[in-house]
């Protein structure tokens, strides 16, 4: 008795709050919405999956989306020669953060003076800036000079220079400012005496630390993610970043065997060649899959904040 | 004199805001303006003692590039595929966000957005070796998959058609959390009021998205087309060299200009003709992208670039 009572009081709740096209419109959009989730993680997983496989039954039977036979072969194999893959981390790592830190204090720095609306040159320098967005010289152009008159060539500054500044990103934080640092605070700071240094490092840095975070994020994927300028300016294996590893590895197979002839592992063992290059993958993605849900916010922010005006 | 004057007077009375602003132009200036010194090699012969002050030969380049065949070749690849990623990407982008919108169930939303956005963190790279793992021939899922039910199996390395499926597939895959975001803000920023009022006149749900949601983001989404296809001559060389690689095969679908200055600059230099099809792309970007800002500009005045 007491049951129907409540699945009664339930269904009539129910009714006064859902009509029949919310339940349409939440059945459809679930399932889509599901469908889009499940193919976003779907590689993720079958990668994840066929890095623990077999080798052999891979190589009979092909990859699927479940693991074949479980075994850690391939991460063995990684570790014992992981001379490159740390190298390859040392770089990226060492790039990403020192190249985000020096590229956020420039993009803000030229953030905050094209944000001051009393600085005369105001339209001329975003002007100045805004043009490389519409013409460039090149692939081509930039490369012949970087590589003939800036003498980058096989130099770690190579992998600096190309995300050093960003327009993009300086429109999104001097919107960041507009939105959260009124003109009156500079206004005050300025009639009490402060100099332009002082009202930058004293009072804005600190109101923006979420778009700090936000666009830090930003650039400092451009950092991680960057392959091509390994390609183009880099001669030697000791300097390339760990995504241009992982292309290598994907590319060549050959080129891992080449290493283990030269190190002690014989050839005659079967190297996991194929789901090597899965565990490499693996090895590649997992901080950015860890740290993600932390820096989703920032993600969300920062486009938010960017398309008001970018 | 006077604009001279009151130049020198600002660098006088806003010293610090220019020692603020001058690392980034020192940056640009260097590493954007220098090099579009280079652009004079489209009308030179390239000689590698002489490097940038090599001989003129005026526009022979641009007449070798558009008589060798291979122009409209890339140009033709580059359009399409773009066309294609600006009409399905934007289109997903814009139903995802409409979904997120209007599904209720909080967690389920947020664990499937996460999902969503995810693959926007890693690199073409990383989709390359995705791609691997699908694709191969020889130990690809699908191929599995495939054996298994006894279908013959499929090279999308030998089946150049296949391409206009895959490419905006990953392009969609890779894109969608970033532009659904984007338009999901400006969902987010209509007029509550709005849907209150017609929800009491009686509209329901669907007329709701197709009469308010839909003519509110209009403004987003036309200005996001026509962004887009400002671009429409630039490919995106990180996801073609990684998602192809140099497959002579695949050049008649999948061969785009910036592959091609990349793979003429690293195969056989011709730094001439190079720079002939750099600046010649260049060029009618900026030519596109000042059109769709004057339409832009002509629909809603508050969006347009300058």
């Amino acid at each position: 008795m007491e049951n129907i009572v409540k699945i009664k009081k339930k269904s009539a709740s129910n009714k006064i709050k859902r009509s029949s096209d919310d339940i349409a419109v939440d059945l459809i959009g679930g399932i889509l919405l599901f469908l889009c989730g499940f193919v976003a993680i779907l590689p993720f997983i079958m990668i994840a999956a066929g890095s623990v496989s077999n080798e052999k039954e891979i190589i009979a039977t092909g990859y699927s989306v479940l693991p074949k036979g479980f075994t850690l072969d391939a991460y063995k194999y990684l570790f014992s020669n992981a001379d490159q893959v740390i190298n390859g981390y040392k770089v990226t790592v060492f790039v990403s953060f020192f190249g985000t830190f020096l590229s956020l204090n420039i993009i803000t720095m030229a953030s905050f003076v094209l944000y001051r609306k009393d600085f005369k040159a105001r339209n001329v320098i975003s002007f100045f800036f805004y043009f490389t967005t519409l013409f460039n010289g090149g692939m081509v152009a930039t490369y012949i000079f970087a590589v003939r008159y800036l003498g980058i060539k096989d130099n770690l500054i190579a992998l600096f220079l190309p995300h050093m500044f960003n327009v993009f990103y300086t429109i999104v934080m001097r919107s960041f400012m507009t939105t959260t640092v009124p003109t009156s605070i500079i206004e005050s700071a300025k009639i009490d005496g402060a100099n332009d240094l002082k009202i930058y490092f004293r009072i804005v840095l600190p109101l923006l630390k979420p778009a700090l975070a936000s666009v830090g994020m930003f650039i400092f994927l451009s950092y991680w993610n960057d392959w091509s300028n390994s390609m183009l300016y880099i001669n030697s294996s000791e300097k390339v970043s760990i995504q241009y590893l992982l292309y290598k590895t994907l590319g060549a197979a050959a080129n891992y065997e080449r290493v283990a002839a030269a190190g002690d592992v014989a050839l005659s063992v079967e190297l996991p060649t194929e789901t090597f290059k899965l565990a490499m993958t693996v090895v590649t993605i997992l901080p950015i899959v860890f740290v993600y849900p932390f820096v989703q916010k920032y993600f969300v922010r920062g486009i938010t904040v960017g398309a008001v005006k970018g | 004199m006077t604009k001279r004057k009151s130049f020198l007077k600002s660098l006088k009375n806003e010293k610090y805001l220019w020692l603020m602003i001058l690392p980034a132009i020192i940056f640009v200036f260097v590493w954007n303006y220098l090099p579009m010194v280079g652009i004079t090699l489209a009308f030179k012969r390239f000689n590698y003692v002489k490097g940038i002050f090599s001989d003129w030969v005026g526009f022979d380049n641009f007449k070798f590039f558009f008589t060798s065949g291979q122009a409209w070749l890339l140009i033709k690849n580059t359009v399409i595929y773009n066309l294609l990623f600006i009409f399905i990407g934007h289109g997903m982008e814009i139903i995802i966000a409409l979904v997120i919108s209007e599904i209720s169930g909080k967690y389920f939303k947020k664990i499937c957005q996460s999902f969503i956005i995810l693959p926007y963190f890693i690199s073409w790279v990383t989709a390359a070796a995705f791609m691997y793992n699908m694709f191969n021939y020889d130990t690809g899922a699908l191929n599995s998959i495939l054996a298994q039910l006894n279908i013959e199996k499929v090279n999308i390395y030998s089946t150049p058609w296949l391409w206009y499926i895959i490419m905006p597939v990953m392009y969609v895959w890779k894109g969608i959390g970033y532009g659904s975001v984007l338009y999901l803000s400006s969902i987010m920023g209509l007029d509550q009021e709005c849907f209150e009022a017609a929800q009491i006149d009686g509209a329901n749900r669907f007329q709701r998205i197709w009469h308010i949601t839909i003519p509110g983001i209009m403004p987003t989404v036309v200005i996001m087309f026509l962004m887009s296809l400002g671009k429409i001559l630039r490919g995106n060389f990180d996801m073609f060299y990684q998602l192809v690689g140099a497959n002579s095969l695949l050049y008649e679908v999948t061969d785009i200009i910036d592959v091609y200055v990349y793979r003429s600059l690293v195969e056989n230099p011709d730094i001439g003709i190079n720079s002939a099809v750099t600046l010649f792309q260049s060029v009618i970007c900026l030519v596109m992208i000042l059109i769709a800002n004057k339409l832009v500009k002509s629909y809603e005045r508050d969006y347009s670039l300058f």
